[in-house]
């Protein structure tokens, strides 16, 4: 009898879990990435607290979507190329439940890291602490869209040679409205304003795409494993 | 109705309605936009603030207008080549991308030069244009998905579910930009002052529009064309085809 559709998903978080914590480094790189575009933008645009403090929401929200979308390119190929994927598209289970299992726990390897990260980063911007809680929710929010977003530009192009420029060519247009409502729940608390409203568009995004990119991730594979 | 629904899978078929439609349609694009700009470039009266800047507005509104429903048309393509397998619609949808990107190019660049003399500046980070602008990202995206793919039926695939994702997510980036607009500046500069354009410019613009729709159409066909002979070269009636011309 074939396992229950909620005992499979949990079995497949759990094996993604496994192999992303059994090699550490790894799953410290998408952290690293993050901390080294930070200290870029210091060399950039000169150390003055002000300067730095005003981009702060918009430079910490960009490089979150860069080091989400170089993640994205990853989720399945390693599936792909081992054949497990390919059992996964024939096991009885619907294919957009696995899909969501996937996506979830790429988010807990690295939204969930980067969102509970943030806070250190922020303050070495200068962001004032009264933005760090929305800082923290919207980027824990959004990065879940992001990987829900990036999950389909990973499923589209996993069965491609050179997939790496392709994905963000594919799934930047998509990440924008993710950038601007993020960017500005952290400006809003900046500014004295509730960011709450903010969130709660971020927490829509998230349904909707909770609802509708599985499909579109389950077609990309099935396309993906054809190639 | 079924036996036109497997009409349209089939190539030869398509080939030579789609020959016959553009015996009449493209002579009637060619004269409708010849006349078009006529009208609006010459018939029309000067704007009293704007002088006779605004007549770019004849190519670039219809361009505009034009390159947003060419998206749909290309997911709506999509999206039946998807549900039907139909391989025609898999040759619509391709076909579709470069020309959408072509017109969201144009209505881009043609909006900047009217931009300058009126706004003082090539670029403004205005709503409407950041969205053309995320446009063409899509459009070129779909391109550049396809061209990644060497399989050109996986390819299609791959582009009709992208297009398809590009369809739900336009709305919401289309919302999400107004918005993030009018949070950060006031509405300074106002694109159309409500819809307070007179009857004389408003139905050259409109002779424009259905013009442009007919050039869409018109290079759509065409470009369907090559590529129906493109994908079934190997097949007798191409050969016969090309034996009519005078080929080898």
């Amino acid at each position: 009898m074939p396992a229950s559709a909620a005992g499979f998903c949990f079995r497949l978080v759990r094996r993604q879990l496994v192999l992303g914590l059994r090699r550490p480094v790894e799953l410290g790189n998408p952290l690293l990435f993050f901390a080294m575009v930070v200290a870029l933008f210091p060399l950039g645009l000169g150390p003055a607290p002000d300067t730095l403090a005003d981009f702060a929401p918009g430079i910490l929200w960009i490089v979150a979507l860069l080091s989400n979308l170089l993640t994205s390119d990853a989720v399945f190929r390693s599936d792909l190329e081992d054949g497990s994927l390919e059992q996964l598209l024939l096991a009885p289970q619907p294919l957009y439940f696995s899909a969501l299992a996937y996506v979830l726990a790429h988010w807990l390897l690295t939204g969930l890291l980067l969102g509970l990260a943030s806070p250190v980063f922020a303050l070495m911007l200068g962001l004032a602490p009264t933005a760090i809680p929305a800082l923290a929710l919207s980027l824990l929010l959004g990065t879940a869209v992001l990987s829900l977003i990036g999950g389909i530009g990973g499923a589209l192009t996993v069965g491609l040679k050179r997939g790496g420029m392709l994905i963000s060519l594919l799934i930047l247009p998509f990440y924008m409205p993710v950038l601007i409502f993020g960017s500005s729940a952290v400006q809003a608390a900046l500014n004295g304003n509730p960011a709450g409203p903010y969130l709660a568009i971020l927490g829509a995004l998230l349904c909707i795409s909770i609802a509708l990119a599985p499909l579109a991730i389950a077609a990309g594979l099935r396309i993906s494993v054809d190639t | 109705m079924w036996t036109l629904f497997h009409k349209f899978g089939s190539p030869p078929w398509l080939y030579r309605l789609s020959g016959s439609i553009l015996r009449w349609l493209l002579p009637i694009t060619v004269v409708a936009l010849v006349a078009g700009s006529v009208w609006g470039l010459l018939f029309t009266a000067p704007d009293f603030r704007q002088g006779n800047s605004y007549r770019i507005i004849y190519i670039h509104v219809p361009a505009a207008v034009v390159a947003l429903a060419g998206y749909y048309v290309m997911a709506i393509a999509g999206a039946v080549s998807l549900i039907w397998r139909m391989k025609m619609a898999d040759i619509a949808m391709r076909a579709c991308a470069p020309i959408g990107a072509a017109l969201t190019f144009i209505a881009l660049v043609t909006g900047s030069i009217w931009g300058k003399p009126t706004w003082g500046t090539w670029w403004v980070w205005d709503a409407r244009i950041t969205s053309m602008l995320i446009l063409l990202f899509l459009y070129l995206g779909v391109v550049a998905l396809y061209e990644a793919y060497e399989n050109k039926a996986l390819a299609a695939k791959a582009c009709a579910v992208l297009s398809l994702v590009g369809t739900v997510n336009i709305p919401i980036i289309y919302k999400s930009v107004d918005w993030w607009y009018s949070l950060h500046q006031p509405a300074s500069i106002k694109f159309t002052g409500g819809s307070t354009i007179d009857p004389s410019m408003l139905y050259p613009l409109l002779f424009m529009i259905l013009a442009f729709y007919a050039l869409f159409t018109c290079a759509l066909l065409l470009n369907m064309r090559a590529e129906i002979l493109q994908r079934e070269q190997r097949t007798a009636w191409v050969r016969a085809l090309a034996g009519e011309r005078g080929g080898n």
